[in-house]
């Protein structure tokens, strides 16, 4: 390291690191991992989403994880909650929906409607 | 990039450790091994949270859910729950008076007035990891400086953000770097005092274990304000884990380029080592210090010369405080301005304070100069535990003093603390509720300082000596008429006489209480009373007959069998055998046992004989 | 076998207080012999006084064999208050040693020391270099079973 522009290449990918545990998330993407989530697949629904977007490099996106939401006939179910907008859940999730919804919503901002069970808090 | 979701941040501080940190880790460690989640969750090992009493603590991102006292017992439904199903483990978390969940840090009064300057990556990096510590701004400070700032201006924003020194003198931090600046020398050596000596206090620890990279940066900058190339580390050999960090922090650092030479293009070379004590607390005054980083008897030497004239190996140098390096570079990245908005007139940022004693939230807490004792003791720290009322306050250690309650809305800065008797000290504050007797937690703090003078000058190794028989003679019932003037006599004098700031701050403790609590020690010399029945020899444990049912529990548990009687007479202690243990009061199914805070007449009677009896041998 | 430590510091009187500690910690009874000093004392070229000078003044230093394991209890206000005396107690009683001694299977050697700085969770010892905290008498139990079975 020799200059500032150095350490300032280092701070940007240890940000991203660290993004977990930081503030500058555009959309967090929630999966519910109750007992029946799980059972429906939502491991796997998980794990599509942690590659599709480390894959894409999405650095201001978080997955992340919830408890049982009380819709097990839709398991699993995913909330998408982005900034200042209302809160979209998409629900009997595979990983091959997953692939369509990071491109769609997440890359492209355009919500899947067919998968979507219900929107707004 | 990383697949993990979760980052699971296990406070490894010394306090959490001792309490079993690192078991809970490798359990956890090892669950998910088996479940093969490794690589969804980050385990990292972070520098103290603050909230020791809490410990072992844990912080689990991205929801930022704080656990307390965790067990290895909890760790697999820790996993099975929160970090496979995303069901937060509410009976782990902390609760407030209503029993309402606080489940982030966000939500725990314990955090709410405080205000992190020198602590703010302490529990939130892995302190091992430069990465962390540059992704939160780390060396950009010491970047700018080097890249674009001269020397003097660098000693000039010190200067205008106020900052002294957090190792107990005060003394402003830019005005001694510009004293050995303008010394002319081929070498000069800027000192780290990781000493931390005084009981109570565990900040500086605190801070090299959870942010070493903070203080190596203020290190850094510090030497190239002043033109030193070289630096050493001190710290004392009690904090093994300390030192291995900061030895780590080091290596880093060199490895990165950030240490050695041409530091950032520029023409500054800066290279480190680390230095340990061996158990004398003296040593963390700076002259002795030196000494014992030059392999001699840690001893005093007067001043002038300062270390900034004439310091190690008579070269110029600075020693400067753990905490006061760690400050720096926040100072420069967000400007002395920013820093001189927080705290009074003439104390200004903020002060990490290592709060202990009977308060609800011991730990470690970071808090704007000038906050009142109140704010401290009852916002930060929760109150005193139990059901228990304040009684007083300790500050600043073997050199500072104790305030009651009438002080507790007083501002806490340096001047003000000084003027009322206690001392900024390095930030430990004892809090006592009144079961505690201020005679005799003045005698430890006295005792402690005669154990640790080194014995160089004769007011501090003698007189003390004297005082502390004189509190030992008052704390065992022999106390006479004029101790106490006497002890005020010799604590000034001490205080005028002694050559290092050892003596001549440790006789405050005993005259900080004779000034708030004169009337204890009244009642321990006239009435041979100890009003919270903890000096032994002032009290004494009564069997109430009326309560008694003569089962002769006691008496048969009675280490020293001076307890007899029987079932229809009931039972009665023989008060001039008793060794006041306790453990009769302990044993009585129906508490008819209790403590008396006086000095039994017989005990007393006793005494006057047998001391009547020595005379007429004489 | 001195020498692999001597080889890690130049001889510079500075360095004498790391040549003690590694010393110390590298004798099985964790003590500094007198053979040791006039080993230090012919490396350093320092005269053996200066060596004895610095080892008297430090509180670590031992010129006495001490046990496998150095018990360092805290005997400072905080812990006090905490109890720190009940724990004594315990230990003397425990390991049937004076305050100073080792017991008489060689493991233990009890000592007290200053505020070892982790007094959030008083009452605090340190045995080697780990430290417990948050000590009762039953877990003082376990600490020493532990160690005992260590060997
Ligand atoms: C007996 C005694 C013990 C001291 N112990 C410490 C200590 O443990 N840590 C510390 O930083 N300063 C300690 N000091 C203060 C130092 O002498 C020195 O003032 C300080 O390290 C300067 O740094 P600062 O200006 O950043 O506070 C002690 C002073 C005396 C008289
Ligand atoms: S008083 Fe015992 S560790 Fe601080």
């Amino acid at each position: 390291m020799k200059t500032l522009a150095d350490l300032k290449k280092i701070r940007e990918k240890a940000q991203e690191e660290m993004k977990l545990r930081g503030s500058n998330v555009r959309i967090k993407i929630v999966v519910g991992m109750g007992t029946s989530g799980i059972a429906m697949g939502a491991r796997e629904v998980m794990k599509a989403f942690l590659e599709e977007i480390s894959q894409r490099n999405l650095t201001d996106v978080l997955v992340t994880q919830t408890g049982e939401k009380g819709l097990s006939s839709l398991e699993p179910v995913v909330d998408v909650i982005e900034e200042g907008k209302d809160k979209v859940t998409y629900g009997n999730m595979t990983p091959e929906k997953v692939r369509k919804v990071v491109v769609e919503h997440i890359v492209n901002g355009r919500a899947v409607s067919d998968y979507i069970v219900s929107t707004g808090s | 990039m990383s697949l993990k979701r979760i980052d699971l941040l296990i406070c490894c501080g010394s306090g959490c450790v001792s309490a079993g940190a690192l078991k809970i880790k490798d359990k956890i460690q090892s669950i998910l091994t088996d479940k093969g989640l490794l690589q969804e969750i980050n385990i990292i090992e972070t520098g103290c949270m603050g909230p020791c009493d809490y410990g072992p603590v844990m912080v689990v991102y991205p929801e930022g859910v704080f656990y307390k006292k965790v067990t290895v017992e909890d760790a697999e439904e820790l996993v099975e729950e929160h970090f496979i199903k995303g069901r937060p483990v509410k009976r782990l978390m902390l609760q407030d008076e209503e029993k309402q969940l606080l489940s982030t840090q966000k939500d725990i009064p314990f955090y709410q007035k405080q205000v992190k300057v020198a602590l703010a990556n302490c529990g939130y990096i892995d302190p091992e990891s430069l990465d962390e510590y540059i992704a939160l701004g780390g060396y950009e400070a010491l970047g700018n400086i080097l890249t674009g700032m001269t020397t003097e201006q660098t000693i000039e924003l010190v200067i205008k953000s106020g900052l002294r020194g957090r190792g107990g003198g005060g003394f402003p931090t830019g005005m001694k770097w510009k004293f050995a600046s303008s010394s002319k020398s081929d070498q000069k050596y800027i000192i780290c005092n990781g000493d931390e000596g005084d009981p109570g206090a565990f900040m500086d620890r605190s801070l090299l274990e959870g942010d070493p990279h903070r203080v190596l940066e203020g290190m850094m900058i510090a030497a190239y304000a002043i033109g030193a190339s070289k630096g050493f580390f001190y710290i004392r050999a009690e904090y093994p884990l300390a030192i291995k960090r900061i030895k780590h922090a080091i290596e880093q650092a060199k490895e990165a380029g950030l240490m050695g030479t041409g530091i950032f293009g520029t023409k500054f070379s800066f290279d480190a080592e680390v230095r340990t004590g061996a158990g004398a607390f003296v040593c963390g005054e700076e002259t002795a210090l030196i000494h014992s980083i030059e392999g001699l008897r840690g001893h005093p030497t007067p001043k002038p010369p300062f270390p900034s004239d004439k310091g190690l190996w008579g070269k110029p140098s600075v020693v400067n405080n753990v905490e006061t390096l760690a400050n720096l570079p926040t100072i420069f990245l967000k400007g002395a301005e920013w820093f001189a908005t927080m705290g009074t007139e003439t104390s200004k940022g903020t002060k990490v304070f290592a709060l202990t004693g009977d308060v609800k939230n011991t730990g470690l807490v970071e808090v704007p100069m000038g906050i009142t004792l109140r704010e401290m003791i009852f916002d930060v720290g929760g109150g005193i535990v139990g059901d228990k009322g304040f009684k007083a306050v300790q500050l600043g250690g073997p050199s500072g003093g104790c305030l009651t309650s009438e002080h507790l809305d007083v501002p806490v800065d340096y001047e003000t603390l000084k003027a009322k008797g206690a001392m900024m000290g390095s930030g430990g504050v004892i809090v006592m509720n009144d079961t505690n007797c201020m005679v005799s937690i003045a005698k430890f703090f006295l005792d402690f300082s005669v154990e640790e003078s080194c014995g160089k000058c004769s007011p501090c190794r003698i007189g003390l000596k004297q005082m502390l028989d004189i509190m030992e003679r008052i704390t065992s019932g022999n106390g006479k008429e004029g101790d106490i003037e006497e002890l005020v006599q010799l604590g000034g004098a001490i205080k005028e006489l002694s050559l290092c700031g050892l003596g001549q701050t440790a006789p405050n403790p005993v005259l900080s209480t004779i000034r708030y609590f004169r009337h204890e020690y009244e009642a321990h010399i006239k009435d041979h009373a100890c009003a919270t029945s903890v000096c032994l020899d002032l009290m004494h444990f009564m069997i109430d007959k009326a309560k008694c049912i003569g089962c002769s529990l006691c008496a048969r548990k009675c280490p020293v069998s001076c307890i007899s009687g029987s079932k229809e007479e009931k039972y009665t202690i023989h008060q001039t055998d008793c060794v006041k243990c306790g453990t009769c009061m302990e044993v009585c199914p129906v508490k008819a046992i209790s403590k008396v805070p006086v000095m039994h007449d017989e005990v007393k009677a006793s005494r006057e004989a047998r001391k009547k009896q020595l005379e007429s041998e004489e | 076998m001195y020498q692999e430590i001597f080889s890690k510091y130049t001889p510079t009187r500075d360095n004498l207080i790391y040549i003690l500690h590694d010393i110390q910690d590298s004798h099985p009874q964790h003590y500094i012999s007198e053979e040791a000093v006039q080993a230090v004392s012919d490396y350093l070229s320092l005269p053996a006084n200066h060596i004895y000078g610095v080892l008297t003044f430090y509180s670590m230093y031992s010129t006495t064999p001490r046990g496998k394991y150095i018990i360092r209890l805290c005997e400072s206000p905080h812990c006090y208050i905490r109890g720190s005396e009940n724990i004594l107690r315990k230990l003397k009683n425990t390991l049937n040693v004076s305050i100073g001694n080792t017991s008489k299977d060689g493991l233990f050697t009890l000592e007290l020391c200053a505020c070892l700085g982790v007094c959030g969770n008083a009452p605090v010892m340190m045995i080697n270099d780990d430290v417990y905290g948050d000590l009762t008498e039953d877990k003082v139990d376990d600490i020493l079973a532990k160690l005992r079975e260590v060997k």
